[in-house]
């Protein structure tokens, strides 16, 4: 069958088979490999993107659901040569180490700041709690946000990790 | 010794580290936040063909029929792989990282459920799995061992019977220690205190499974295989030796690495597919294992049933320890330890305490579960050996009422007595353990905790405080002692400084996230004075590395990060030569300031490393006897492991009503001598506090009576998200290693060797009003409810 849907801006259409995933549709047909892939189960969170705005677990949607809609990813995050300031804020406050879950943990990162623009810790824990990272133990991304929210609001004070003022 | 502040967000250590050009991010992040990893998954050759593996749904059995007939017939199938067609080629066996042997694929027999039989090579990766579904296997079954306890009895059926002679599941015999001085000391003692504990079965669960694509070229004969890899140049060597193929035309490379912790070190039966399937089609070929794969037959980690005991004075002094230990192997002895070692380091069970005695004996057993067992950054088997002794010592204070802290602090090994030979055999390098113990109970408030669990208890609350101070042995390993399969274990380095005095170091180590990319330029930085920016460290791929055993156990800033060290040092003694030459001095005229040489009593007279690297390459009269250029090699042997330590507090909650624990604080302070990159270390504590979390409380491989796994996704298997981990507090002491050129220690895995017992401890002192010494991990609300009625079971 044949799907057409926008992907980071661009409209793009291929012929895929009916049972084809989003997140292998994104990863082996588009070749936008940061949408990453690490269970069976729709437990781990690595392949989130957006479907319309809304983040979505990509390895539970059909790439055929997504024809029409418009996917946001990972590598749409840096604009113009700008990196959103979710990125500049895991880079500050180590939010992450191996990097896998970093491109699901910042686009829900930053669907969060969309609809809330100073989160609560608990809130950040909770915007996270369908996503699991292996290597930071979550404190660090939690701090990552709140430079983030800060940057933004312009109200940062406090410093990153070992960071000199 | 230092004794740093808890850290608030800006705290500012930059003074106390070496690595003095101030705070470093990781370099690496910039192409991870952009979604631009390139991880094994990530890699696409032109004409790549996708592999699947076929796994028995049976733990064990006899393989009566393979028919392939209809997989080879899809139109999308190139080529369908089977253990017969594996002994053809003589590679239907291939040996373990233990000197044991298994079966790449299954020709005749099943061991464990979800063993390799079959793989199909597919035009892409739906086709390959739909193949999968055509091939026929008749299985004959028989009976299956799961519980090691069972293991040994006349009526077990046995599973190694490729194994000649063999007649029952026996994997090995092992001791360590004095049997009879410690029996002695056990026979005249006041008190004695024993408890069986099972550390159950868990799995590392790295967020990227494993996997693999192999390309061989047939013209040139070479092969190229990026693989999930925590060891390239060991695998590369063993590739070579099974395989059949000149170790100079394969090259190994492991790119970026989604986390590894032990996972990621043997080598798996897909890999070998992977490289097979390569040859026999012309074609580069991917496997990527799907989660279910991972969990069901990858290394394992754990799977110990300990009896340990402790003979103390009524005073609550430690006298001795000795503990019979059970291992559960699973069906092939594929840990990945020092082959003197075949318990791994899991003589260092006397803990950080001061003791007369010691002795352990432990029989390990073949079982029809998966193979594995070093792993989950354990510390190759640490992690067993701290909880053993932090159980063992609150059981000890339990019985003698008295305080853990106080019992701890009665009998920590004091500064002065370092080096410290344990009775066990291992010399602990440096530690100041009761000032790491001090600072933990100053960031926790002990004594205000205690007061307020006093007031909790009275009103009907359970909140408990459990205490685990730890002594980790990483870093493997001297030359005399360690190899793998032969293979010392040295780790290469290389560093040249270019003619613009920018540099390349190459590591044999490679990261899976711990970052070396920016604290091995760091620590080159340090000894030649370049800035970081200027130093791009070369890893992860054999062909421009040098040789090395890679990165487990915390062994790379041990290991690799000394041989980093020194071999700066090599290069800054070259430019210390070339310096008097340039300013016509002796060597002795001169004095290094970090980053440039100055003529001692006229220090306006200097050169900078990046005028001496110019130099090297000009055209300058050279000293005698000296080359030009700025390069140097090493291949580094440590003269011993070295010893972090640490004092870590967790505060839980329990729920009366429903079981449910919730740990609300958890206090980690750590030494591991001199601190690199102290943001590094955080992450890295926070990760193994997490891992600690997640084993105490939720992880655990499960089978049933048949040998099915009970924990084959991550629905089954939990793994700690955000919303079951607290904010950590965490804190430091620095006491430098003498054994490591600049004083550093491993500090990857000390705390998920460290946390465990705490959090135990923590769930036991809550649940005192209900008589409880002992429950076993993990502490799930259901097990812990039984618990709580007096039922506890070990788990299974
Ligand atoms: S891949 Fe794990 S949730 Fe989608
Ligand atoms: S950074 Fe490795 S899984 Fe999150």
């Amino acid at each position: 069958m044949q799907v057409t849907m926008k992907v980071n801006g661009n409209d793009v259409t291929r012929e895929i088979e009916g049972r084809l995933l989003l997140v292998h549709f994104l990863r082996d047909h588009l070749g936008l490999t940061g949408t990453h892939w690490g269970c069976d189960t729709s437990n781990c969170g690595a392949c989130a993107v957006w479907l319309d705005g809304e983040p979505v677990k990509s390895c539970t949607v059909l790439a055929a659901m997504a024809g029409g809609h418009e996917v946001r990813t990972v590598e749409a995050l840096e604009q113009r040569g700008e990196l959103d300031t979710i990125q500049r804020g895991f880079m500050e406050c180590h939010g992450l180490q191996c990097g896998f879950c970093t491109p699901g943990m910042l686009m829900t990162t930053r669907a969060l700041l969309d609809r809330c623009p100073s989160p609560s810790q608990e809130e950040i824990r909770e915007a996270i709690s369908g996503q699991v990272c292996r290597c930071t133990g979550y404190a660090t991304i939690v701090r990552s946000v709140q430079w983030a929210a800060a940057e933004e609001a312009g109200t940062r004070t406090t410093l990153a990790t070992g960071e000199t003022p | 010794m230092n004794t740093g502040e808890n850290p608030p967000t800006q705290f500012v250590d930059n003074d106390l580290k070496p690595v003095g050009h101030g705070r470093m991010l990781r370099k690496e992040d910039a192409r991870f936040i952009r979604g631009k990893g390139r991880f094994i998954d990530d890699i696409q050759l032109p004409g790549m063909l996708h592999l699947a593996i076929l796994r028995a749904p049976i733990a064990h059995g006899r393989i009566v029929s393979v028919d392939v007939t209809l997989a080879e017939a899809h139109p999308k199938v190139k080529l369908v792989g089977t253990g017969a067609m594996l002994a053809e080629h003589g590679l239907a066996w291939m040996p373990t990282l233990a000197n044991d042997v298994q079966p790449v694929l299954a020709t005749d027999k099943i061991h464990f459920q979800w063993q390799e039989v079959a793989f199909v090579v597919a035009d892409d990766r739906y086709a390959a799995q739909d193949a999968l579904e055509l091939i026929d296997v008749e299985y004959e079954q028989l009976p299956v061992v799961v519980n090691a306890r069972t293991a040994l009895e006349a009526s077990a059926p046995v599973i190694r019977d490729d194994l000649a002679g063999k007649t029952d599941n026996r994997c090995f015999d092992w001791e360590t220690g004095d049997k009879q001085a410690t029996d002695a000391v056990f026979a005249r003692a006041e008190v004695v205190v024993g408890q069986e504990m099972v550390y159950p079965r868990v799995h590392p669960a790295p967020l990227e499974t494993c996997g693999a694509v192999a390309n061989y070229d047939p013209i040139d004969g070479d092969l190229t295989l990026w693989s999930t890899t925590q060891a390239p140049h060991a695998h590369r060597t063993l590739y070579s030796m099974v395989a059949g193929l000149p170790e100079h035309k394969i090259r190994v490379i492991s790119p970026d690495i989604g986390g590894g912790f032990g996972n990621k070190v043997p080598i798996y039966p897909g890999y070998l597919c992977t490289i097979v399937a390569s040859m026999l089609t012309g074609a580069p070929v991917k496997w990527t294992e799907d989660r279910f794969e991972n969990l069901t037959s990858t290394a394992f980690a754990r799977d110990y049933v300990m009896h340990g005991e402790i003979a103390a004075t009524k005073a609550g002094r430690i006298l001795a320890i000795r503990t019979n230990v059970l291992a559960d192997h699973g069906a092939f002895n594929g840990v990945a330890a020092p082959t003197k070692y075949p318990a791994g380091f899991f003589g260092v069970f006397t803990g950080s305490y001061d003791i007369q005695a010691a002795h352990c004996a432990m029989t390990a057993v073949y079982t029809n579960k998966a193979p594995g067992g070093v792993a989950y950054s354990c510390s190759f088997r640490v992690a067993e050996a701290v909880y053993l002794i932090e159980r063992l010592v609150d059981c000890l204070a339990d019985q003698l009422g008295m305080d853990p802290v106080e019992l701890r602090l009665l009998n920590l090994l004091k500064p002065d007595q370092f080096p410290y030979t344990s009775m066990t055999g291992w010399i602990y390098d440096s530690g100041d353990y009761e000032s790491t113990l001090r600072e933990a109970l100053k960031i926790a408030d002990y004594a205000g905790l205690r007061r307020e669990q006093a007031e909790k208890r009275a009103s009907g609350e359970l909140m408990g405080i459990g205490v685990s101070v730890f002594t980790e042995a990483v870093g493997a390993g001297p030359r005399k002692d360690m190899d793998i399969l032969g293979l010392g274990m040295a780790d290469g380095a290389q560093l040249c400084l270019y003619p613009t005095g920018t540099a390349v170091l190459r590591v044999s180590c490679q990261s899976q996230g711990q970052g070396h990319e920016t604290t091995f330029a760091q620590i080159v930085a340090e000894e030649i004075g370049i800035p970081p920016a200027d130093i791009k460290v070369v890893h992860g791929d054999t062909d421009l590395s040098p040789f090395g055993m890679g990165t487990y156990g915390s062994r790379s800033t041990p290991v690799s990060g000394a041989a980093a060290v020194l071999v700066a040092r090599k290069v800054r003694d070259k430019a210390h030569l070339f310096a008097a030459t340039m300013l016509e001095v002796t060597v002795a005229d001169l004095e290094w300031r970090k980053g440039s040489f100055h003529v001692i009593g006229d220090p306006a007279k200097s050169l900078t490393i990046q005028q001496i690297a110019k130099w090297a390459y000009g055209t300058g009269q050279l000293p005698d006897g000296v080359e030009g250029g700025l390069e140097a090699h090493i291949h580094y042997h440590p003269e011993n492991l070295t010893y972090p330590n640490g004092a870590y507090i967790c505060v839980v909650d329990v729920d009366p009503g429903t079981a449910v624990v919730t740990v609300r604080r958890f206090i980690a302070v750590d030494d591991c001598g001199t601190r690199i990159n102290p943001m590094i270390i955080e992450g890295q504590v926070h990760r193994g506090l997490t891992d600690g979390v997640g084993m105490a409380l939720m992880e655990m491989i499960t089978f049933d009576e048949d040998g099915n796994c009970l924990a084959a996704s991550l629905m089954d298997y939990l793994l700690p998200t955000a919303l079951e981990v607290p904010d950590w507090e965490t804190g430091f002491t620095v006491t430098p290693s003498p054994h490591h050129p600049i004083g550093a220690k491993g500090i990857g895995e000390c705390a998920t060797v460290g946390s465990p017992p705490a959090i135990v401890n923590a769930v036991v002192d809550a649940l005192k009003p209900y008589g409880l010494r002992h429950a076993d991990m993990p502490l799930t609300p259901s097990r812990l409810w039984e618990a709580m009625n007096g039922n506890a079971q070990p788990p299974m």
